[in-house]
Formats: structure tokens, sequence, C-alpha cells
């Protein structure tokens, strides 16, 4: 056991020592939290909205208002032109034109003294709302905070119980409610940074003895090849908890990400992830004999399935139907779905326990073939 | 008592045949020099020696251990130093030996003591706080000796430690070696310096794999089979293919020289007629005693 220390200790002084690992480790978890946290920021706001109002009523000045002061819209760069309203759009200086007919304040003031008429003459005044599609994140936004806009400022002058023809009913979404990416990108970077520390970073560090003959040097002193593994990973799997301790701490307290369940549970599911990661990472090592192999073969066979086949980014029900077996032996799908149900849904071990088994039982088919192939290795 | 016995090893990559029925002994408290040229198959024996590299016949027993099926009894006796420098590069000298020390199992007291031994004859106390990697080439290779001395191992496994390593180091890492010898350790080093050749108790011609010829240094030079010739003239690779197309003749280049090798049943006289074709006469050639290098070339022409 104590020979394990030594090889942890000496690994240890290695990260210490170089500046480019001790980047990675240290300064990289902290930089993606913000670049995920502000700039890759799936949040659609500021979209540039032009309005042609034709009623020119207090109704429709209201209605405007109400668009400017909600927080997702701004003015347009420029005004639309009553005949070419659409020209905004293709210059690039709007995201959408809000067009308001005449009579909006009088169909506006009907339903509230006799909505009665309405459906008698069975008429419906529409808002029109050029979207610029070319992006359709913001389009799609867009079209949905229109709506909700329009249905909240007709709630306000309408009767409570009052159903109002041809007014779209905004989708409700549970969990995020404001649909902020942060809520789903922190948990998530965890994920993908674990698994870089552990699987990358142990990756290389075991073909670089490898490369440089120092792994022989281990061999032939009586030390068993557990002993090195074991202490060679050691100390990344502190800088992983370390890691995903730093995210968790900016995630929650910087970026205001929510953490309703347990910590220890999450801790604890933590750790039999990096386990999972911890092997991938030996087994990649014992194909790799140095350290760029190392480093591209774990990019293809972790960071880039983490990052693509888990559902952090694209939703895995999406996805074509063999991208979806991919995603299920590749272990950030599960702690995804650990980490996202602590964090946001304060699940329990009752909900999560399929995830965490099927972890363990990854992490245990990938020690027993990284185990055999390092013995051959040796024989 | 012999502490390295090798008998009839054989390992191949392929169709390749690295080492080919390879047999040697060596004895306690003795240095052993393997030599031979690039390729010869040492690297690959001293790996399988040191249980990195399986092999499919034969059988190599270190003091009196099976490598095969008792290397964790051969681990404490035994210390390799690969070809490449193989130590730590970001660790100081002092952290270089502190590891493998904790490896070997020693305690404090006993690392310091062994530390101050080390430091002694090494020289390399002064550096005891400079990484690995900013030492020079000599003091890298005495480091990583050091390295593998701390265990006070029965049998050194040295693979070219001197490659490429200034002459001064050179020698001085041989005063150690001599040092160790006489201390009761078993060396075996390879080496593509003669004058290291001539330093061991014996030395093994090494080619193909196979064990050509092995001896005193002495023994092996008085292998050599025919007379030898000095040609001070700068060699022309033409002149010696010319020369090497004739029978019971041979050139080589030496440095900015040229020698010549004729077979016993040749007269220098024989050949009068083809130097004078070549720019030379008979008396610019004088004849001088084999050394090792000679006999090394012959086996390796018979080869």
């Amino acid at each position: 056991m104590s020979k394990v220390g030594h090889i942890a200790r000496k690994e240890f002084r290695h990260i210490l020592r170089d500046s480019r690992s001790l980047l990675i480790a240290i300064l990289m978890p902290i930089l993606m939290t913000f670049l995920y946290g502000y700039a890759v920021n799936l949040d659609i706001k500021n979209i540039k909205l032009a309005v042609l109002d034709h009623d020119r009523t207090f109704e429709s000045r209201e209605l405007v208002n109400k668009y400017y002061n909600s927080g997702y819209f701004h003015y347009a760069e420029r005004e639309p032109s009553p005949s070419d309203p659409e020209r905004v759009l293709k210059t690039g200086h709007a995201n959408a034109v809000l067009i308001i007919k005449p009579g909006f304040s009088k169909t506006i003031e009907t339903i509230r003294t006799n909505p009665a008429n309405l459906f008698v003459n069975s008429e419906v005044y529409d808002i029109g709302l050029l979207l610029d599609g070319s992006d359709a994140n913001v389009a799609a936004a867009a079209g949905s905070y229109a709506a909700i806009i329009v249905n909240e400022y007709l709630a306000s002058h309408l009767p409570p119980d009052m159903e109002f023809p041809g007014v779209e009913i905004s989708k409700q979404v549970l969990y995020n409610p404001d649909l902020k990416s942060s809520h789903f990108f922190v948990p998530g970077l965890i994920a993908i940074i674990l698994m870089m520390i552990s699987a990358l970073l142990t990756s290389i560090t075991i073909a670089r003895e490898k490369e440089t003959g120092t792994m022989e040097q281990l061999l032939t002193s009586p030390v068993t090849p557990r002993q090195i593994i074991i202490g060679k990973v050691l100390p990344y799997i502190g800088l992983a908890f370390f890691d995903g301790i730093l995210i968790l701490f900016f995630g929650v307290f910087h970026f205001g990400v929510p953490f309703s369940g347990s910590i220890i549970l999450l801790l604890f599911f933590m750790g039999i992830y990096i386990a999972a990661a911890l092997s991938l990472g030996v087994l990649i090592s014992t194909i790799a004999k140095t350290q760029q192999v190392a480093m591209m073969a774990a990019m293809i066979m972790t960071v880039l399935p983490s990052v693509m086949l888990s559902g952090f980014i694209f939703e895995i029900k999406n996805m074509p139907y063999f991208l979806q077996l991919l995603t299920r032996i590749v272990p950030a799908t599960y702690f995804l779905q650990i980490i996202r149900g602590i964090m946001l849904k304060s699940s329990g071990l009752a909900e999560l326990w399929l995830q965490a088994a099927t972890l363990i039982l990854i992490t245990v088919a990938l020690l027993a073939i990284a185990t055999k192939r390092f013995k051959l290795k040796i024989g | 008592m012999r502490l390295v016995e090798i008998h009839d090893l054989c390992r191949s990559y392929g169709a390749i045949t690295a080492v080919n029925n390879f047999s040697l002994t060596a004895e306690r408290a003795t240095i052993v020099a393997l030599v031979g040229p690039d390729g010869a198959g040492k690297t690959t024996l001293f790996r399988a020696a040191c249980g990195l590299l399986g092999f499919e016949t034969g059988s190599i027993t270190i003091a009196g251990f099976d490598v095969k099926t008792q290397f964790n009894h051969i681990k404490p006796l035994l210390g390799y130093m690969p070809q490449n420098f193989s130590l730590y590069p970001d660790l100081s000298v002092e952290e270089n030996l502190s590891f493998y020390a904790g490896l070997f199992g020693l305690n404090r007291t006993d690392f310091n003591q062994k530390k101050k031994y080390l430091y002694d004859f090494s020289n390399l106390g002064q550096f005891a706080d400079r990484r690995a990697e900013a030492l020079s080439g000599g003091m890298k290779q005495k480091l990583a000796l050091c390295c593998n001395l701390i265990h006070d191992p029965q049998v050194l496994i040295l693979d070219e430690p001197t490659t490429g390593v200034d002459p001064l180091s050179r020698r001085q890492f041989w005063d150690i070696l001599k040092k160790l010898r006489h201390d009761g350790s078993t060396i075996i080093v390879s080496t593509p310096y003669m004058d290291e050749v001539a330093l061991a108790d014996k030395s093994v011609f090494i080619f193909n794999g196979k064990n050509m010829a092995e001896g005193t240094p002495d023994k092996l030079t008085a292998l050599f089979n025919g007379r030898v010739y000095r040609l001070d003239m700068v060699p022309d690779i033409n002149q010696i293919e010319s020369i090497n197309a004739l029978r019971g003749i041979s050139a080589r280049r030496f440095g900015s020289s040229m020698r010549l090798y004729i077979k016993p049943e040749r007269e220098i006289a024989d050949y009068r007629a083809a130097f004078s074709q070549f720019g030379f006469s008979e008396n610019d050639l004088r004849e001088i005693r084999p050394e090792l290098e000679d006999t090394f070339i012959q086996l390796m022409e018979q080869a």
C-alpha cells in the first residue's frame, strides 16, 4: 500500500509541475463553466422587434409597450416601412415585425363589453407577426414569446373566464419554466469535465510512462501493474472531485442553478461515474503507446460522445435510432440523468438506482477488459 | 557462481528472428560486455531477461530464479537501465532517487544513508535539487544508474548506458561499474565502443541474434584470421567496392583511413596490379596488429 502511495505522490508532483495539465485540470473547468453559462447561451433574448402600428390607439400602444418591457424584445435598428415591412428582416435590422391592423382597440372594446357579439360575427382579429426564419431558434422563441405576451395582455383586459378564440396557448415547461439554459448546462458540464479529467488525463499520463520508457523501469521494480495503475489514478480521482465541486460551486452561487436534491447522494454517484471514466482511461492507455495517440483516442472515445451523445446538448429522443443505441453505452448519458435529476428534480435513489446500476455495470465491464489487456501487454 | 544463465533463447517478431538460439552466462562479480551492430538483438535480449518481453523457446535464470515463472523473486535482485533515459525529467535528482527508494521499500534512514553513498561516488550531490531534464547527458546516465543501485541489486543489466556520452563521463561511468564489480555486482552491459569492450571481463559478440563469439577481449582479438593493413588515404566508396569485388581481400573505411583485410592464404603482392589501378602502391600500406573491431568485422563478413 505504501508503494501505491509513493506512486500517487509522484504523480501528484507531475501534475503540479506540468503547467499544461494543471491548466486543463483547474482553469478549463472554470473557463467552460463561464463559457457555457454566458457565451453559449441558448436563451433567446434581445430579439429585435419592429412594429407597424396601424391602429394608433391607446390599447395598441399599450400592447407594444408590453412587448418592449418583457425583456425578450428590444427596438429594431430601423423603422419598417408600411409598404414593405419585410425589408427590415431582409436587411437584418430586425428579427421580427409586429403588425397591428386597424381595429385592435375596437376588438378589445367589443370583447370587453359584449363578448357575445364576437362569436356571432365569428370574426377573429389577428395580429401579424413576421419572423426571420433563417435563425430558426430566434424565430421559434420570438413566436412563442409573442403569443405569451398577447395572451397576458388579453388576460388583463378580459373577464377571467373568457375564452378568446384564435389565441395560442403557450406550452408549459416543467422544471425549468424560465427556459434558462445554464440550468441544463452546468450539470452537464460536470459530466463532461469529470470525463475529461478522469479518462483523458489518466490515459495520457499512463501513455507518457510508456513513451518515455519509465513504465519498463516501474515494471522491473517490485511493484505490481495493479499498484502502478492505482497509484497513478489516485490523484486524478481527487482532482476530478475537486473540479466537480468547483463547477457546482460556480453553477449554484454564480449562475443560480437550483440544487434541490441531496449533495451526499450526488457525490456518491459522482464517485461511481469517476470510476467508470477512469476505467475507460486505463483501457485507452492499454491501447495507446504514445501521449498523442492517447489524447486522440480519449477525445474520440470519451469527450466527443460525452458531448454529442449524452443528451448534454442534443436531445436523445430526437436522434436517429442507431445513435440512440450508442448513447446507451456512453457513461455520461446515465450520469447526466442522475445529476440533472438530483439538482433540478430532487430525485433520490428510488428514481435513479437504474442509472447508477448501469454505470456500475459499465465500470466493471471496462475494468475487466482493461485488466486483461494490461496483463497481455506485460506477458 | 553463475548469476545469469541464458540458454538457447529464441524470440521473433513475426517473420524476423531477433534472438536466435542465444546462450550466455555471467559469473558473479564480473562485467560482461555485449557488442554488436544496431538491430543485432541486444535490446530484445535484455528486455527478455528483465521479464518485459516473452520468448518462444529457451530459458533465462537470474540468481537461480526462472524469469518466466519466478520473476517476483528476481525483481529485488535486478537493476535494469533501458537504452533511453527513462527517469522523470520533471522531478529533481533527489526526488527521482527517493521515488525508486520507495518502490523498493527503503525506509527513510536507509535511504538517507544510501543517498549519501550514491552522491559520493557519482558526484550528483551538488545537483540534488536540479530537475533531471536539466542534467547533462553523462549526469543523466549516472542518475539512472544510481536509481538502479538504490536496492543493491546483484545483477545489473545496462542497455548502452554510455552511448552519446562524452569520453570523460564515459570513463567515470566505467569507473563506477568497476567499483560495483569489486563490490560483488554482476553487470551485463551493451556498448558500441570498443575501448569499453576491452574493459570487460568477458565480451560477447552478437550478430543477427546469435552469439557469434565470446571470451576475454584478448581471446576474441586472437580469433582474427589473416592480416590487417592500414592505408592512410581518404577512403572513396567506389574504391572500397572495387577492392571488395576482388577475391581474398576486403576493405573497410575506418574514420579518415582505410583498412585492408587479407586472407591468410593470400599475399599482399598478389594485388600489386590492382592497387596501382586504384592509385596507390604496396608501400603505402602498413601492416598493423588486428584489433577487437577487426575480429568483429571478420565475424560479420563470415556470417
